[in-house]
């Protein structure tokens, strides 16, 4: 499984679980979750539009991500939100059905760009992810501060002059970025798995942003690394062990801070080690 | 005229089906999806259709009809997710989030498998994307069958359901049994969702849920108009996307039929879009219709 070959994928893995694990992060902060499994869905449209016009599947799906992001940012203002995010995703997913309609390799480009294929990514094609991956990470430290102002107190974001619209196009964008590169690898439909799993259970664990960013790093790269392992191994797809993958490291962390309500002593404790010990069993207060 | 009805188009068998099932399917989506999106539960709504991609691609790999595992996958997570149940809204969308996850992924499996099991080709674009042209006649009566039991438990439920939607506690004070009300409204959009699957595919089922719904509440306020409202604009995006589809054979030298879905999915939109139009909207909130608000009827 570390064949030649397999190195591009090992090292794309990598990118992707990085770039997940932080642009998740902020997803999950700011309940952007319906956006996140909406925009991927124009990179899938702009990969297969991509295939058929015979451009590079990169730029399609950039392009469309971005083109998608934008969309809903601007119809989501007037409109119903969620019902524009609903109705976008399923657009873009026609979109991207009725142009791989019109190529010969219908079944198996619709299964690797919506569900992931380990080798999707090209050799070529890893210094333009990367770079985008930077680009990707550059954003979200330039904009570190007002976007966690703006996701978590959006009104005194907005009496220091942080346009809480600017930072969610913003916001957007990044998303559209981050879901370029990665659908190739984890596929469109499951990359939001990605983006939700790790990060919500980094946050059950700890409160602290910088902490949680890692941690959810973290757990994107194990799930992504394991994925791929199993998936060469047993020929399933990747897109299976990451959905299940990211729900069980959600699991975990929900379990965790069911657990650790039972062990607090009162409420607004944040960790047992500082509270008196108290005998097992204790009743939570909180 | 021919131009516009190509040949043979009133006389095929599978159009026929199409067009039958097709305005059913939208009915029943328009009468559920109204309170969907009243209710404010479009990303539940699509993620119960990730859970039914699931059950289609289950029923796919045992060799059974799509449909029964469509209504499955549907009801199946219409209950985790009442069982799920967390209150704030950040935290039940990322729950919702993970199951659709989970269900896609099984989905993915369910599909490798069953396209490597049996060598049928276009299995996963008949279960994601749909293709009401492929509905088999004999599924007609059993969808029949299903619609009507989606109309009757809304016939049931719409009213303490109304109520329960504007205020809870309202509800729970005039003696609602709220959860109850919510559990057959899930069952009923379970239904929908699992319908609407077989026409237009499990993961573009969201439109014809909220495309038409969110059309109608976008033009009147008043319940009974907006449940007629999407039907009839359901039904007419499905009528026209199967003309659409059955005519783009002749559109192009390789002769390849565009995906009816996809008409479907594009008409819903723009006519979303449509009503997104200045005269549109300054139009519908002048006519008055306001006197009748959702809030009112509440009370």
């Amino acid at each position: 499984m570390f064949a030649g070959f397999m190195i591009n994928a090992w090292t794309v893995a990598t990118i992707v679980a990085v770039i997940a694990g932080v642009v998740g992060f902020f997803v999950v902060l700011r309940g952007s979750a319906f956006p996140a499994h909406a925009i991927p869905n124009g990179a899938f449209a702009g990969a297969a539009g991509a295939s058929l016009v015979g451009v590079s599947t990169l730029a399609g799906l950039g392009v469309f991500a971005v083109l998608a992001a934008l969309g809903i940012g601007a119809l989501g203002r007037r409109g119903r939100h969620d019902v524009v995010t609903a109705l976008a995703l399923v657009v873009m997913l026609a979109l991207g059905a009725l142009f791989l309609s019109q190529t010969t390799e219908y079944e198996p480009q619709i299964f690797s760009l919506l569900f992931g294929e380990v080798l999707g990514v090209a050799s070529n094609e890893i210094l333009p992810v990367a770079a985008l991956g930077v680009v990707c990470i550059a954003a979200v430290v330039i904009l570190y501060r007002p976007l966690v102002l703006s996701s978590v107190v959006p009104d005194i974001g907005e009496a220091q002059g942080v346009s809480s619209q600017r930072m969610e196009m913003a916001f957007l964008v990044v998303v559209a970025l981050a879901t370029a590169m990665t659908v190739p690898v984890v596929g469109a439909l499951l990359i939001f798995s990605l983006m939700i799993g790790p990060p919500a259970a980094a946050r059950s664990f700890t409160n602290r942003p910088p902490v949680a960013i890692l941690l959810s790093v973290a757990i994107a790269l194990v799930t992504v690394w394991a994925a791929i392992a199993v998936s060469f191994v047993t020929d399933w797809p990747i897109g299976f062990f990451v959905g299940v993958l990211g729900a069980l490291s959600y699991g975990v962390g929900r379990a965790w801070a069911a657990w650790r309500r039972t062990r607090t002593v009162r409420p607004g404790t944040a960790r047992p080690e500082t509270a008196r010990p108290e005998p097992a069993g204790a009743v939570a207060q909180g | 005229m021919h131009w516009v009805f190509e040949p043979g188009f009133f006389s095929s068998g599978p159009v026929q089906v199409a067009c039958a099932v097709g305005s059913i399917v939208a009915v029943v989506s328009g009468v559920v999806g109204v309170f969907t999106v009243m209710r404010g539960q479009s990303f539940a709504g699509h993620s119960l259709a990730d859970v039914a991609t699931a059950g289609g691609s289950g029923a796919f790999l045992a060799g059974i009809n799509p449909l029964f595992g469509f209504v499955a996958g549907g009801v199946a997570g219409a209950g985790a997710m009442e069982m799920m149940g967390v209150r704030r809204a950040r935290g039940r969308d990322l729950a919702t989030g993970i199951v659709l996850g989970a269900s896609i992924g099984l989905a993915a499996l369910f599909l490798y498998l069953g396209t490597t099991r049996s060598s049928t080709t276009g299995a996963s674009q008949q279960i994601l994307f749909g293709s009401i042209f492929s509905v088999a006649g004999s599924t007609v009566p059993i969808v029949a069958v299903l619609s009507v039991l989606c109309l009757a438990i809304m016939a049931l439920v719409h009213r303490p359901l109304l109520l329960s939607s504007v205020s809870i506690d309202m509800a729970a004070a005039r003696g609602v049994r709220v959860r109850v009300v919510g559990l057959l409204y899930m069952l009923a959009l379970a239904l929908a969702v699992g319908l609407s699957s077989l026409a237009i595919g499990a993961i573009l089922s969201t439109a014809l849920l909220i495309g038409p719904a969110a059309i109608a509440l976008r033009l009147t306020k008043r319940i009974g108009w907006a449940m007629l409202t999407a039907s009839l604009t359901g039904a007419g995006a499905i009528l026209l996307g199967v003309l659409l589809a059955y005519d783009s054979y002749d559109w192009s030298s390789t002769h390849a039929y565009w995906p009816v879905s996809f008409f479907i999915v594009v008409i819903i939109f723009l006519g979303y879009l449509v009503t997104e139009l200045p005269f549109v909207r300054t139009a519908a909130a002048r006519r008055g219709d306001d006197t009748a608000t959702v809030t009112e009827r509440g009370r």
